[in-house]
């Protein structure tokens, strides 16, 4: 049979009438009994079968349907009086404030009606923002007037005492529902209009409730606790308190008990259905469990973070999913990622059982839920599922196995998974990996994999996600693999590389001074399995030694030539000499490293037009990836084999060294104090479109920066330039050269928003400080160095300027969050077509050519469609 | 000489070239990038350039202007009301 298909045009909101609830209902509730004694549900109880199946393998009562194909049905309750919906109490209190005590019309003059429906309905459909301003206006204008333009009557102020008492302040006294509900239905429907109200299908008369719907009982389920004793939903107890004052209520109306308690039991039962709509409504005290805690009624199911919207709606959750933390490890491939074993066995892949693999198969199901690697579910070709943790007898199930039956089995080597990093801010967040299954009880991870994830090992976490279908595993391994992502979208370079110690390990083994005998030679290329020919050694004698080069050369693309400043080319090692002697200039030819080394400018992550960018961009990611793998292990072994670490030694500096920063200082001083007096005696002259006083300031920042760069200057001449410190530093792999200074010679001036630090008491910083004193010291300025220690005053200084950097992250990443969030907002369904056009989803075009040149930036050098340069380098750079 | 002097906005060089598609054109146009004319970004009528250059609500604008990118692009606009 044809299924039919149906499509929705439109959805339109309106209020449930007591006729269409009456309409959907399957059953009225009459009873306020719920259970009988044997246990069952009573027929006209909140829990009435024919609000839906509940139990399995029943069938509903109403649709005939069992557990799985019953949606639930409505039922309702008629009440013995109309109670007032809380959520229209402000509608309803506007309403009879707009409208006539007597005749129910607007308040407003019949001609005037006229003319402002009219306006009304042309507005409505272009612009219903402007159409609702209408409405305000009218109605606002409606309650001012005291007396009816109709019928003449004499209007009275009416009173809301919160939440739902109504008062005229004239003859009717109290309003009740029952009033309010033909005040409401007098109202003549163009006027309802006008007020921006549909009387078809939301008639105000409505938000008086006279049936409440009961809903299905799958939205309210009880559940078994274990000592067998029934625990109800809130909303079932709600619906029960409600039912029995609604009794009682009818009770005393036909006893015909004093109208006093009849009004009593009239407020219990809008108490009641009050809470169950709403249970945080200000002045309403809310409806406890016995426990004392609040009831989770119908509002508070859609409210907030963990409410329908925002909790299942927006923020889904998902299965075959793992977190936990994550931890580096060198060893695997940059494409991998470690899985413990523990979840291994939890999160699985779904395997169909053909001819071919039911031997493999049988193995895991046979190895059961608790051996790795085994299964956690066998699914029969009916499509039932069995629980591998409950089968005594697992031959029987491996046995039973023929192709088309379907096994979960757990996750091993090769897998591939979905790894991501919050926050999930570019595509790169989220990356396909191939698993190895780890001893241990975290995430392992690849180096070279930590920029695009922004990721570092002080306790992140991250997630795994399982794809369960082949087109998602292929979609995975195609597209969403590390690999496929080195050479990043946002600007043309590899945004996945080396850094920190294979970078100093580059740099170590690429240097000059490195000759490596046969063993170490042998250990190196072991440590990456290299089983290719060993190359002659540079030094035949005395001893056979290789150069580190000559091992850098073997991993290497025969036809590449290369040639670029290293990082290391700067201060004294400046040069652009292909031929340079302290080898800051790196130069392949035919797959040869011949001259320089290898820095963060070469083989670092983030570095546009490096080395390892044209590796990949001309050898293809699959070769890139190889490369990262062997070249940074090798890396590695290089640096455990010399040894690299860090020593006070090499940051510390002798007496005289001192004496030369103080005289360093002194002469800053000096010149500040010349700078004040000058500006004192109103003899500085202000700088272009600055006051004096900024000036002043600027001039004394600039004597004071300078005096710190002189200062690390003089340190650092008293420092062995090729010591571990000053490795890290002038690779790339880790600090700078004012992290030296500070570290040796000082700290230098502390300021918060580019200004010295001058606020704190009147007049000064610090009560250490005369008034008025606007001297380096009292501004901040920290001559001494992390190695020296600072004293307490700077200390102060440092930690003032300190906090700034704190607080600026802070507001940042939650500032450059928001703006991500708008900007993917509107972004997120645009889409470049085949045609090289962006459009959007209804096919508006954005752009005529995605990026108006059509170039996908991961594929430029440098944003450079065409870099010519390169070009001829690659093909002759070998003749320069 | 009144003291008014009329600026002409198209002179400005911060103000690309605008001009009307003759119609025939437009629809080859149109049927090349595969859109209705809605689905082209949109002009008001009212927009200094479209009286410049005297478009009218139904025209189609071509627009040519100077890229980061690509250097010169083209690209259309479609004259709406307003
Ligand atoms: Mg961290
Ligand atoms: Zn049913
Ligand atoms: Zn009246
Ligand atoms: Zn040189």
């Amino acid at each position: 049979m044809m299924k039919e298909e149906k499509f929705i045009g439109a959805i339109k909101f309106g209020i449930l009438s007591p006729d269409l609830i009456r309409k959907m209902s399957a059953t009225a509730i009459v009873t306020s009994e719920v259970y009988d004694e044997n246990g069952l549900p009573v027929e006209g109880g909140v829990m009435d079968p024919r609000l839906g199946v509940i139990e399995p393998g029943q069938r509903c009562a109403t649709c005939g349907n069992t557990l799985a194909r019953c949606p639930g049905h409505f039922g309702h309750l008629e009440l013995a009086r109309p109670v007032i919906h809380i959520g229209f109490v402000k509608h309803i209190y506007d309403l009879l404030r707009a409208t006539c005590r007597k005749c129910g019309h607007l308040k407003i003059p019949k001609d005037e009606i006229d003319k402002y429906l009219n306006l009304y309905e042309r507005l409505k459909d272009k612009w219903p923002q402007l159409a609702r301003s209408l409405s305000e206006f009218v109605k606002r204008k409606a309650i001012k007037n005291m007396e009816c333009p109709h019928c003449h009557a004499k209007q009275y102020k009416i009173r809301l005492e919160k939440p739902t008492t109504f008062i005229e302040e004239g003859p009717l006294g109290r309003l009740w529902p029952n009033k309010i509900f033909n005040w409401l239905d007098q109202i003549p429907s163009d006027h309802l209009r006008l007020l921006g109200y549909d009387p078809n299908f939301s008639h105000p008369k409505w938000m008086i409730i006279r049936v409440l719907p009961v809903p299905p009982i799958c939205v309210r389920p009880s559940i078994l606790l274990e000592t067998g004793i029934r625990s109800e939903d809130d909303l079932t107890h709600k619906l029960v308190d409600i039912v029995r004052t609604n009794e009682k209520l009818r009770e005393s109306i036909a006893s015909g008990a004093p109208e006093v308690i009849v009004e009593d039991l009239w407020e219990l039962l809008q108490y009641h259905i009050t809470t169950y709509i709403d249970n945080e409504v200000p002045g309403v005290p809310p409806a406890r469990r016995r426990s004392g805690m609040p009831l989770r009624t119908l509002a508070q199911r859609l409210k907030g973070k963990e409410g329908r919207f925002r909790g299942n709606l927006s923020g889904k959750r998902v299965d075959f999913s793992a977190r936990t933390v994550i931890s580096p490890d060198p060893y695997i491939s940059i494409n991998e990622v470690g899985v413990p074993i523990e979840i291994a066995k939890t999160v699985t892949v779904p395997v169909r059982v053909t001819p071919w693999n039911i031997d493999e198969i049988r193995k895991y199901v046979l190895n059961g839920p608790n051996k790795y690697p085994g299964a956690n579910y066998v699914i029969d070709p009916t499509g039932r599922r069995i629980d591998l943790r409950f089968i005594r007898d697992l031959k029987a199930v491996a046995e039973s196995l023929k192709p088309g039956y379907v096994v979960e089995r757990h996750l091993i080597d090769g897998d591939i998974v979905l790894f991501n990093r919050q926050p999930s801010l570019h595509r790169m967040s989220i990356m396909g990996h191939i698993v190895r299954v780890l001893p241990g009880r975290t995430f392992r991870l690849h180096l070279a994999v930590c920029p695009p994830y922004n990721a570092d090992f002080d306790g992140d976490e991250m997630n795994l996600h399982v794809p369960q279908n082949i087109e998602a595993r292929a979609e995975a391994k195609t597209l969403l693999l590390v690999q496929e992502h080195i050479l990043s979208p946002r600007y043309g370079g590899p945004i996945i590389g080396g850094i920190q110690d294979y970078i100093s390990g580059a740099y170590l083994l690429s240097s000059k001074v490195t000759l490596l005998t046969q063993d170490q030679v042998s250990d190196l290329l072991a440590s990456i399995n290299y089983d290719g020919e060993i190359p002659e050694p540079a030094v035949l004698s005395p001893k056979r030694v290789w150069t580190g080069k000559q091992i850098i050369s073997l991993l290497l693309p025969e036809n590449f030539n290369f040639s670029k400043e290293a990082k290391i080319s700067s201060g004294v090692l400046k040069c652009t000499d292909e031929e340079c002697f302290w080898d800051s200039y790196l130069v392949v030819k035919k797959g040869k490293l011949l001259l320089g080394v290898l820095d963060k400018a070469a083989i670092g992550a983030q570095q546009p037009e490096s080395m390892l960018h044209f590796l990949v961009r001309e050898y293809g990611n699959a070769f890139g990836k190889e490369f990262m793998d062997r070249a940074f292990k090798l890396f590695l072994r290089f640096i455990e084999m010399r040894g690299f670490t860090m020593a006070l030694t090499d940051i510390m500096i002798p007496e005289q060294a001192y004496e030369e920063i103080k005289e360093v200082v002194e002469e800053a001083k000096k010149e500040i104090e010349e700078l004040i007096k000058m500006y004192r005696e109103g003899k500085l002259e202000s700088m272009p479109g600055r006051t004096l006083e900024e000036t002043l300031e600027i001039k004394i920042l600039d004597v004071l920066s300078k005096a710190r760069d002189k200062a690390g200057e003089r340190a650092v001449k008293y420092l062995d330039p090729f010591n571990n410190v000053f490795i890290m530093a002038k690779t790339g792999a880790r600090g700078s050269a004012l992290n030296i200074t500070q570290m040796t010679a000082m700290l230098g001036q502390q300021s918060v928003r580019g200004q010295r630090i001058s606020r704190g008491y009147r007049g000064r910083t610090l009560p250490h400080f005369k008034r008025g004193d606007i001297g380096p010291e009292a501004r901040g300025f920290v001559a001494s160095s992390f190695v020296k220690g600072l004293s307490p005053i700077e200390m102060f200084f440092h930690a003032a300027g300190g906090r700034e950097g704190l607080v600026d992250t802070a507001v940042r990443t939650s500032q450059s969050g928001y703006m991500q969030r708008r900007l993917i907002n509107s972004l997120i369904d645009l889409v470049v077509e085949y045609d090289g056009t962006v459009r959007s989803a209804y096919g508006e075009l954005v752009q005529f050519r995605y990026g108006e040149d059509g170039v996908d930036p991961k594929n430029t050098s440098f944003g450079k469609a065409v870099n010519v340069e390169r070009i001829i380098e690659k093909h002759v750079g070998w003749k320069k | 000489m009144s003291g008014k002097k009329k600026i002409r906005i198209m002179d400005h060089e911060l103000v690309p070239k605008h001009e009307v598609v003759p119609k025939e054109e437009a629809i080859k146009i149109l049927k090349e990038l595969g859109v209705t004319p809605q689905q082209l970004p949109l002009l008001r009528a009212s927009d200094p350039v479209a009286r410049e250059i005297g478009a009218k609500p139904g025209d189609v604008v071509r627009i040519i202007r100077n890229s980061p990118t690509a250097g010169k692009i083209v690209i259309y606009r479609f004259v709406i009301a307003g």
